[in-house]
């Protein structure tokens, strides 16, 4: 691939394009495909390799299932409480209403949910669930397909898409975004990871579904794929990002390997034990114990490991027990979480714990949208909608999961809000929606970064760099924060910033080359942790999934607002969190507990 | 466990610089503890940027890294290499019976259009209830040892009928997945499922070689699933010959 003339390449028109063909991706293309709009899904991997395959426990919904009397107004106020009150009750309101009919919408494409007695879905207990708003005990509400949900709901969202028609561009990398004159989105610059071709794929409507980011950190649950592509290309192009200081820590990732064991597995009796064999949940959350909010579940980890009572040779992890619930009940209903344990920690859990480690496994923040999945920039402290651009799933923040996601809420994120920006868009187009075309220079602006790498001769290379920047976050950035370790954890992401900018591609082939990919991937990782470490620098208090310990206490005063990083002044301005649902009364900020 | 340097043949062919594929040597130094087939691509690619393989989620759920390990086809993210050393020796190939686009990496286009062409969704035009269409956790338990199919194709690349036919023969993984579909209670294309199977090729080219079950990362048991179809459609031939008489 030599530097790329904007004369010779190719333009493919649609009317929507998505990036990225996880759940989120594929739940919005099936509602356009549906529509007959002209829509291509454009994936850096076959669809069903994306990272919602990995999802295990399931999707929190309220079907009443388990419970007849179950009501979406608990879920509301459990996910409330679960974000630490930063998360907009508008958009809460709208995922856990319209949530039991997305689920239902998803059984009846085929999804092989697993069953109750009576035929209905079943339904399990996760972390941060209640009934009748906290006072009437744990809730089993996270619908299951044994423990491996995210594989049957993705596959079931391919199929459909099969089904339907939708037009997939397979293995093509989205490198930036394009814009035209008027700051509008017209597409974006991608090319064939098989052959190397390049090309503008122009639409009215761009969709950044394109996941998470958490290998910005050295240790994580996330796929190797999760380099937050579209997030960065956001940033890129100047649009800015929200609450990217929050990121969830998962409780149980196996110690050494990183691989997600399900919060399933203690919303079936499972629970956690330090090396005294002590159940040391019952200190930090006296009622509901191991199901805890995750942020809660991680930080008493850590606390226990640096008070010395972590496990094993060196102390530094923590066991999590699940033997005494039976081979039968892990086999049928933690198949997947058996076999992974085996795998990766050489530990059957039908006879010893599986020895795990808080790991970091999702990111609340993202480019900021609305209930539509219209995504948006702020000018003087105003939402300024940018035409041509939608987000949903990981990528986005709508808000609903605020500081602290709970768990089963991404993947009914994914679906009720990938369903949302599918049908807002087929509206829009439908009435006459769209933008203006972009201009030659528009589009040469767009391959600058691509020409850059295939004309490097020399500079750093991608694989240390990489390292490097995943260290740094780990080190400055990971579950306890501190002012002066974050202070010198930017300045070294200054340092990286410098070899960031100077990649050396020594291959520059053009038939599946991987290395290309990678170090594309890798300036996307950089733009999302500058946005992280800014941003967490700057939230002086502890709220969900940020705690700092120079600051230990939230601060509703001052900070019960979302951040949002404008990447141009590489500075963070606050946004007034909604309290506005239409269908309850807003739930007001009281202490948190468990 | 290993001796003090480990030693990769790695299968390589780059098809703007080769005209034919060749196998390379790597010498690396020995792991300190045991570490997966894909890792030791990490530690190559490494040494050598070039050198391209698929990847994604590194915990054998997405399918990405099938590859075929000192001859057996299998997933490099959850194959420890101490299960496959010999001699102090790995040897790594793409997957037999597919086009190479380069190095590891193959091209599954047939591969898929099979999966596609069993129509792998549910197909039910009754109007659908407002909440879940009813199944028995004994309906449901029918589905199990089908549905979890991550689409690696380590089993229908390991089968020699697939390798004579692949746009004839439907391959053991897409036929996991129409019996997947012909199994589950709410599906209500039976007759029509098992007409699309009933020629010569799309079945009836399993000859119970096994080399499926063998490889299956997953465990999966292809070759069962293929015999139940086959006796659905014997079944279904019965039926028509019998409602041809009356």
């Amino acid at each position: 691939m030599n530097n790329i003339f904007t004369d010779n390449i190719k333009t493919i028109e649609f009317d929507s394009l998505i990036v990225g063909g996880g759940g989120s991706g594929m739940r919005a293309s099936l509602e356009l495909a549906k529509s007959g709009l002209k829509t291509a899904v454009v994936s850096k991997v076959f669809p069903t390799r994306s990272h919602t395959v990995s999802a295990q426990g399931g999707i929190t919904c309220a079907i009443a299932s388990a419970d007849p009397n179950d009501d979406w107004r608990w879920h509301m106020y459990d996910t409330v409480k679960g974000a630490d009150f930063i998360g907009d009750q508008d958009a809460i309101e709208y995922l856990c209403s319209e949530g039991p009919k997305a689920v239902f919408e998803l059984e009846h494409m085929g999804l092989p949910f697993s069953r109750f007695e009576n035929g209905r879905i079943y339904q399990r207990p996760f972390g941060g669930q209640s009934k009748d708003f906290g006072k009437g005990g744990q809730a089993a509400r996270t619908c299951a397909a044994a423990d491996r949900t995210g594989h049957a709901l993705l596959h079931t969202l391919y199929q459909n898409n099969v089904k339907e028609g939708t037009k997939f561009l397979n293995e093509w990398f989205a490198v930036d975004l394009v814009k035209n004159s008027k700051d509008e989105v017209t597409g974006v610059i991608a090319f064939s990871i098989e052959n190397g071709e390049v090309a503008y794929l122009k639409a009215q409507a761009t969709v950044l579904a394109t996941g998470g980011a958490g290998r910005i950190y050295a240790s994580t649950t996330n796929a190797l794929i999760n380099t937050g592509d579209g997030l960065a290309m956001a940033l890129r192009a100047g649009f800015p990002a929200q609450d990217m200081e929050m990121w969830q820590f998962h409780p149980t990732g196996i110690y050494g390997a990183g691989s997600l064991v399900t919060e399933g597995c203690r919303g079936e009796g499972g629970y956690l034990i330090n090396k005294d064999g002590e159940r040391f949940m019952e200190r930090y959350a006296p009622n509901v114990k191991d199901l805890a909010g995750r942020d809660v579940v991680a930080r008493s980890m850590v606390l226990e490991i640096l008070e010395g009572r972590g496990c094993g040779e060196k102390n530094d992890h923590i066991f999590l027990k699940l033997d005494h619930l039976g081979a039968d009940v892990l086999n049928s209903k933690l198949p997947g979480i058996c076999e992974l344990s085996r795998t990766f920690a050489h530990v059957d859990p039908v006879y010893e714990p599986i020895p795990v480690v808080p790991t970091c496994h999702y990111m609340m923040g993202g480019t900021p949208t609305n209930v539509n999945g219209q995504a948006f920039t702020r000018q003087n402290g105003q939402d300024q909608l940018i035409p041509g651009l939608f987000s949903a799933g990981e990528a986005a923040c709508v808000s609903v999961h605020g500081a602290n996601r709970l768990g089963g809420n991404s993947l009914l994120d994914l679906v009720v809000f990938g369903r949302a920006t599918g049908m807002h868009i087929q509206k829009e187009l439908k009435s006459g929606g769209g933008v203006d075309s972009a201009t030659r220079s528009d589009i040469k602006k767009s391959l600058e970064r691509l020409n850059a790498l295939n004309d490097s001769t020399d500079g750093f290379d991608p694989a240390e760099v990489k390292r490097e920047l995943q260290e740094c976050m780990q080190n400055y950035f990971g579950v306890f924060r501190r002012g002066e370790f974050m202070k010198k954890g930017l300045d070294q992401l200054n340092e990286i910033k410098e070899k960031v900018d100077n990649l050396h591609l020594k291959d520059k082939s053009d038939a599946f080359n991987t290395s290309r990919v990678e170090a594309i991937e890798l300036q996307n990782l950089f733009e999302v942790a500058e946005a992280t470490a800014v941003s967490a620098y700057q939230r002086n208090e502890s709220r969900g999934a940020h705690a700092r310990d120079d600051f230990p206490d939230r601060d509703d005063e001052n900070w019960l607002c979302h951040t949002i990083f404008d990447p141009q002044t590489k500075e963070v301005s606050k946004r007034g969190v909604n309290f506005e649902p239409s269908k309850v009364e807003a739930f007001p900020p009281k202490v948190r507990t468990y | 466990m290993f001796g003090k340097k480990l030693q990769v043949s790695l299968y390589r062919y780059n098809p703007e610089e080769d005209k034919f594929p060749y196998m390379k040597k790597y010498t690396i130094d020995k792991p300190e503890r045991d570490i997966m087939v894909l890792d030791l691509l990490h530690l190559l690619k490494e040494q050598d940027q070039s050198v391209s393989y698929r990847r994604s989620c590194r915990e054998g759920v997405c399918g990405s890294d099938g590859m075929n390990i000192n001859g057996k086809n299998g997933l490099a993210c959850i194959t420890p290499i101490s299960s496959v050393i010999k001699r102090n020796k790995i040897e790594l190939r793409p997957l037999p019976g597919l086009p190479v686009i380069r190095d590891l990496v193959v091209d599954m286009t047939e591969f898929y259009a099979q999966y596609e062409k069993i129509k792998p969704f549910l197909q039910n035009e009754t109007t659908a209830p407002e909440q879940e269409r009813l199944q028995s956790p004994e309906e449901r338990d029918k589905l199990d040892g089908l549905y979890e199919c991550i689409l690696c194709a380590c089993c229908s690349t390991s089968c020699p009928s697939f390798w004579w036919n692949p746009d004839k023969f439907v391959g053991p993984a897409a036929l996991l997945q129409a019996y997947r579909f012909l199994a589950d209670s709410r599906d209500l294309k039976t007759e029509e499922r098992l007409d699309a199977l009933s020629d010569p090729f799309s079945v009836y080219r399993c000859h119970g070689i096994m080399n499926c079950v063998n490889v299956c990362p997953k465990g999966l048991n292809p070759n069962k699933a293929i015999g139940e179809i086959k006796s659905m459609l014997h079944k279904n031939k019965k039926d028509i010959i019998a409602s041809d008489r009356i």
